[in-house]
């Protein structure tokens, strides 16, 4: 067994070469942003040593740009500090409140987005929200740099295509338009505190008489990835997104459902409920694009 | 008895002595203390629910670097009782966490890590996960030696004990009613949940003298338990207790002490041992998850004519659920002709219950008091009115004997009606449901001495762990009785060797007898102080008077003196006779029943089964509130935890009899965004046994609760779930049932 | 292992710790500062009595590195009241007997003060959400809550 260790590279070629560096020395390593879920983890289903590699001082990391046509929101920023920042709060109101749910206020002064998607657990509240954005991450290598959409980033419970050389550096979003918006709900058995349930995320486009011209619906917690359900967005495209098509993008995301059952909920419960958080978020969406 | 209005301090709201300390972080609790040269111990918990141990063999740890001393069960004196079975397994682990072995290293990583070098031989064994396995026929066995209530000529069960109250005739009764209502009821396994892990340190000398810092509600009973398991005599053992951070009964008996003072002894270095999150949920003393049924018939016109209650209780793995207590309960708040309570005490593979609040009552009233709301329901009558019909008032024979003396159950249910929260209608989309609360409290063993400083403060020296501010209490009944500012008085819980023997802080006894104790020894020093102001004028002490904090002779005694002070006397006492000093120790007697009515408005989410609590009031006899603040503090805290019970908090097990949910993240008690304002109303109806009437409160709060949340989501729903927690995959569950 | 030697600041005071990499700021303030009125309760960031602040920022501080705070301002409980007495938040808490085991009260009063410096005037739900993450299981939170709305109030007249 090795030791633990702790490094804080200040640039991202600094990053990559300690990773490089401790593999060569088979050394275990591991990302640490806001380390709410690392440090939890490190105590419990995962004591194994290893190297720590601190990301919260590179620049590149922490940057936060809204441009005319894009987003970027860095990996290491902590949910608190976007929720802080209302011209963000405005664009994104969706992902922003997903960050904003993880935990309490004191796990928010430390998580961060690029954290809870490398966590990539089923029930992650930002996944969901990343999705129907179309949000793209950005990965530093060894080679350079690449990127992935962010769909395609979750492959199962727990894991992800970062290889162990790899950083994700943040998020690439689309800058929505004026009558665009999104929206994130989850549930959760408390008013506070829990792990989601099932969680919905809905983002979609209205045009100057109400109607849906695209949508996106994502569902979380409910299946080892978050799903993109296309027959909810199906649904509402076309329609006012009235009650009908809400139920009828409800009830896709019900029959996308492939949930278990475990200690926060059954297969029942959750398939239900997806459905009602998806009807609600989507009214949700819709309210905020007409505004 | 002083009347309400004759009382100076008594019934008002002073800063509490040991307060400054706590809001500033000063105050130390069991893993504050830091001594030269401590060592870390950790315990090796089983990994399986049932298994007979054929070996350990913790040379391996004791091999590693850093690692001082390992102990197992062979370092422990074989003859000892259940605690000492439970402190350390024996022959068979019996429930998932059972401890086998312990280890103190340099540090506590280090100490871990030598866990995983212990090796333990078990041969697994089927475990017994509920009341329904445990007493089905053909049962595995958690102990092939148990025989109900002792009778070896039946076949060994998983049934310790059954217990029985009966009066009259239930079934005639039951023949003679209008109306019966009967139901089934289950509630899980749940943990008191103090924020505060199990936390000690000990030492022990080259004569054998040890010193344990716990965090404690008894720490007299820590050295009488340390001392038997350990084998050594309880003259040997003191027991300085720490701040408390919340016991509600979880912290009456030891699990880390004995073994941190042999890996002191082994290793020759003070041992700090604290329990990590996860061990106080596998490991220590949840309460029984109880499977009831109650019975309950009545006349058209709302008197009961008779009840029964079926109460099984999963005692974990030995004898000792609560379940006496709640045959005691179930039926305390109902004057009744026939009744039969039967209670069932059952071993199962999982932690040796300890008490939580009330134990036993919540669980065993969680039933009936549904059944009543049933009742009430039926009949179409007002829940209060049918209970203020059958109401236990004094001269009423309690169910288990005795003849309750003045109570406030008709007062509390009186207050209820006229309720601002009860007359107000339910807000839309509401339910509304109510409960009665009981527990029967305790007087018990209490020691105080009161010691006079040469200026004339007053120090009180007693033995009762302070877990909710019962400090504040002591002064304020000493204020009182000898007439002086409260600010002059200061109270401390002092160590096992420094002050006289108490019983533990429980069974809402500390108000009520170490206040006893503390009163008296006032008095003591009242009497002490007039024989010195009679020396002083010469004339007799039963001339004397104490009046308002002072000695002044009695009207139509021939002195022209003025009136000497606490103050004055203490002065001096070096002409009088030397220091004073004043103690007391009671037995008390007569510990009062304390009452309580609960209602809550609440909404259920049809679509996702989530409960919004909106409102909630509780109504409790107190006897006489001596701080009022923290009378209402035990009703609010009791409630958030019968609230929490009923809707969330539950132990989850697999099939293996391991918990699944050992963390403050999937065992869900209530958060601050969770729950509204607490409303509470204090009746006093005084409790003649006590100088100035008090009953204990801090038991009765958690026993109205799951009740009434179950009241009011069957009034909101329009139907009953019988089983708790009320959590939405449940409610929603039964939702969807009831409308497919 | 070797040791890793972190510079931070607690309370205002300059502090050098040589701590282990995977060591916890929970277990650094308590065990090698000496600051035991920061407390564990839980050690997986559910519990909040390990509160502290992190450059003003409010979190747990067992879910932080003692590495990670090097070059940072940590704030306890050790450090709210200052040389005149008690905070405003602390007389509060005596006041309306907001602790009775009082292992909570270090979490809560750091908790709450962060909001109160963030927002003045926050009503009561805006309270019992930012103060979720905080658990109490002696007071059923009334009394705490109170206390802060009364502290509110009281720092809003001093302003």
């Amino acid at each position: 067994m090795g030791d633990y260790a702790y490094a804080a590279p200040t640039s991202l070629e600094e990053a990559l070469s300690v990773l490089e560096a401790q593999a060569n020395d088979g050394q275990r390593t591991q990302i640490l942003a806001g380390g709410t879920d690392v440090l939890v983890q490190m105590r419990s289903i995962d004591k194994e040593p290893r190297t720590l590699v601190d990301i919260k001082h590179i620049a590149e990391t922490n940057a936060l740009s809204i441009g005319a046509d894009e987003i970027f929101i860095g990996a290491a920023i902590p949910s608190a500090a976007l929720n802080e920042n209302d011209e963000l709060k405005g664009l994104l109101p969706g992902l922003i409140e997903a960050a904003d749910l993880i935990g309490s206020t004191q796990i928010q002064g430390r998580a961060t987005i690029g954290g809870n998607l490398c966590n990539s657990s089923p029930a992650g509240d930002t996944i969901p929200a990343l999705v129907v954005v179309s949000a793209v991450c950005v990965i530093a290598s060894p080679g350079g740099s690449r990127e992935v959409a962010v769909g395609d980033f979750v492959t199962g419970v727990g894991e992800n295509c970062l290889e162990s050389n790899e950083i994700l550096v943040g998020l690439k979003i689309p800058r929505p338009g004026n009558n665009s918006a999104d929206a994130y709900l989850r549930f959760i058995p408390r008013t506070e505190m829990d792990i989601a349930v099932a969680g919905a995320a809905v983002a979609l486009t209205l045009d100057e008489g109400g109607t849906c011209t695209s949508a996106r619906v994502a569902i979380g917690a409910v299946a080892p990835t978050v799903l993109l359900v296309e027959a909810a967005s199906a649904a509402l495209v076309g329609t006012k997104v009235d009650d009908d098509a809400l139920n009828a993008a409800a009830a896709a995301c019900s029959d996308a459902a492939s949930p278990i059952t475990d200690k926060r909920g059954t297969v029942e419960y959750r398939t239900k409920v997806v459905g009602v958080l998806c009807k609600r978020a989507g009214g949700i969406a819709r309210d905020r694009a007409s505004s | 008895m002083a009347e309400a209005h004759d009382l100076k301090v008594i019934g008002t709201r002073p800063v509490r002595p040991d307060g400054v300390e706590k809001v500033t972080g000063r105050a130390n609790f069991g893993a504050d203390l830091h001594l030269p040269g401590m060592i870390h111990g950790k315990v090796l918990r089983s990994p399986y629910a049932h298994a007979r141990i054929k070996s350990v063999d913790v040379s391996g740890a004791l091999a590693m670097e850093g690692v001082l001393a390992a102990v197992c069960r062979s370092d422990f004196p074989e003859e000892t009782d259940d605690l000492g079975r439970n402190v350390i397994a024996r022959d068979k682990v019996l429930y998932h966490g059972h401890a086998v072995a312990a280890v103190a290293a340099t540090t506590p990583l280090l100490a871990e890590q030598a866990l995983d070098a212990i090796k333990v031989d078990y041969d697994v064994l089927e475990p017994v996960l509920s009341i329904d396995q445990a007493i089905a026929d053909g049962a595995t066995l958690v102990n092939e030696e148990m025989h109900t209530n002792g009778d070896a000529s039946q076949p060994a069960s998983n049934v310790a004990a059954i217990t029985k109250f009966e009066r009259g005739d239930a079934e005639k009764g039951f023949a003679e009613a209008d109306v019966v209502v009967e139901g089934e009821y289950r509630v899980p396994m749940a943990h008191q949940g103090y924020i505060e892990p199990h936390a000690c340190t000990a030492t022990i000398n080259e004569e054998g003298k040890i010193t344990v810092w716990c965090s404690t509600q008894g720490h007299f009973d820590v050295r009488t338990q340390t001392a038997a398991i350990l084998g050594t005599s309880i003259s040997k053992v003191k027991v300085i207790a720490s701040e408390i951070g919340g016991g509600f009964g979880g912290k009456l008996s030891v699990y880390l002490e004995p073994l941190a003072v042999k890996l002191s002894e082994l290793s020759n270095r003070p041992v700090r041992m604290v329990m990590n999150r996860e061990e106080v949920f596998r490991a220590t003393g949840p309460t029984s998850a109880t499977w009831c049924k109650a019975k309950v018939g009545a006349k058209k016109d709302g008197t009961i004519t008779a009840a029964t209650a079926w109460l099984a209780y999963e005692a974990g793995a030995f004898p000792g659920a609560p379940v006496g207590p709640g045959c005691m309960s179930v039926l305390a708040p109902y004057d009744l002709e026939n009744f039969s309570i039967e209670g069932l005490d059952v071993l199962v593979n999982k932690p040796k219950v300890a008490a939580y609040r009330a134990p036993g009552a919540p669980q065993a009233m969680h039933a009936m008091e549904c059944a009543i709301d049933d009742l009430a329901r039926e009949l179409g009558m007002d829940p209060i009115d049918l209970r203020l019909k059958n109401a236990a008032d004094e001269g009423t024979q309690a169910p288990y004997g005795p003849k309750f003396p003045a109570i406030g159950l008709k007062a509390c249910l009186e207050a209820a009606k006229a309720h601002p929260n009860y007359t107000s209608p339910v807000p839309e989309g509401c339910g509304r449901g109510v409960a009665c609360g009981f527990w029967f409290n305790i007087g018990m063993q209490s020691s105080a001495e009161v010691l006079i400083r040469e200026d004339g403060t007053v120090i009180i020296n007693e033995g009762s762990p302070d877990i909710g501010g019962s400090r504040a209490s002591m002064c304020l009944m000493a204020a009182e009785t000898l007439g002086i500012p409260y600010e002059r008085i200061n109270a401390h819980v002092a160590d096992t060797e420094s002050t006289g023997y108490c019983n533990m802080t429980g069974g809402s006894r500390t108000t009520f007898a170490t206040g006893m104790a503390v009163v008296q020894a006032c008095e003591d020093i009242i009497a002490q102080c007039k024989e010195r102001a009679a020396m002083t004028w010469d004339i007799d002490a039963d001339q004397v008077d104490w009046d308002d904090g002072q000695a002044v002779p009695k009207p139509g005694v021939n002195a022209d003196v003025d009136p000497l002070s606490l103050a004055d006397i203490a002065r001096a006492w070096g002409r009088t006779g030397g220091p004073i000093l004043g103690r007391a120790s009671v037995n008390a007697q007569g510990a009062g029943a304390g009452f309580s009515v609960n209602w809550t408005d609440l909404a259920v989410d049809r679509e996702t089964g989530k409960v919004d609590v909106k409102a909630y009031t509780a109504i409790q006899d107190a006897g006489r509130a001596i701080h009022p603040a923290y009378v209402e503090g035990q009703m609010q805290g009791g409630a958030a935890q019968g609230l929490g019970w009923a809707l969330n908090e539950e132990y989850i097990y697999d099939d293996n009899g391991v918990m699944e949910n050992a963390g403050f993240l999937d065992y869900r008690v209530p958060v601050a965004s969770d729950l509204p304002m607490i409303d509470t109303q204090i009746v006093e109806v005084p409790n003649p046994t006590h100088p100035y009437g008090v009953r204990g409160v801090g038991e009765t709060p958690i026993t109205a609760p799951l009740a009434a949340t179950s009241n009011a989501v069957c009034d909101a729903l329009g139907f009953r779930v019988s089983e708790l927690p009320m959590s939405p995959p449940r409610l929603l569950e039964a939702i969807d049932s009831q409308e497919g | 292992m070797s040791k890793l030697h972190v510079t931070t600041s607690v309370n205002g005071q300059p502090e050098e710790v040589l701590c282990e990499p995977h060591q916890s700021l929970l277990d650094v303030l308590r065990d090698e500062l000496g600051l035991t009125g920061t407390k564990e309760g839980c050690s997986t960031g559910d519990c909040g009595a390990c509160s502290v602040t992190l450059d003003g920022r409010l979190v747990c501080s067992c879910l932080v590195l003692a590495a990670e705070a090097e070059g940072k301002e940590v704030g306890t409980i050790e450090g709210v009241a200052n040389p005149d007495g008690l905070h405003v938040l602390q007389q509060k808490f005596l006041e309306h007997a907001a602790l009775q085991c009082g292992i909570c009260t270090p979490g809560f009063i750091v908790a709450a003060k962060v909001l109160l410096e963030r927002d003045p005037n926050p009503d009561e739900t805006t309270i019992r959400y930012w103060l979720a993450g905080n658990l109490c299981r002696c007071t059923g939170y009334d009394k705490i809550i109170r206390a802060v709305q009364d502290a509110a109030t009281e720092l809003a007249h001093e302003a």
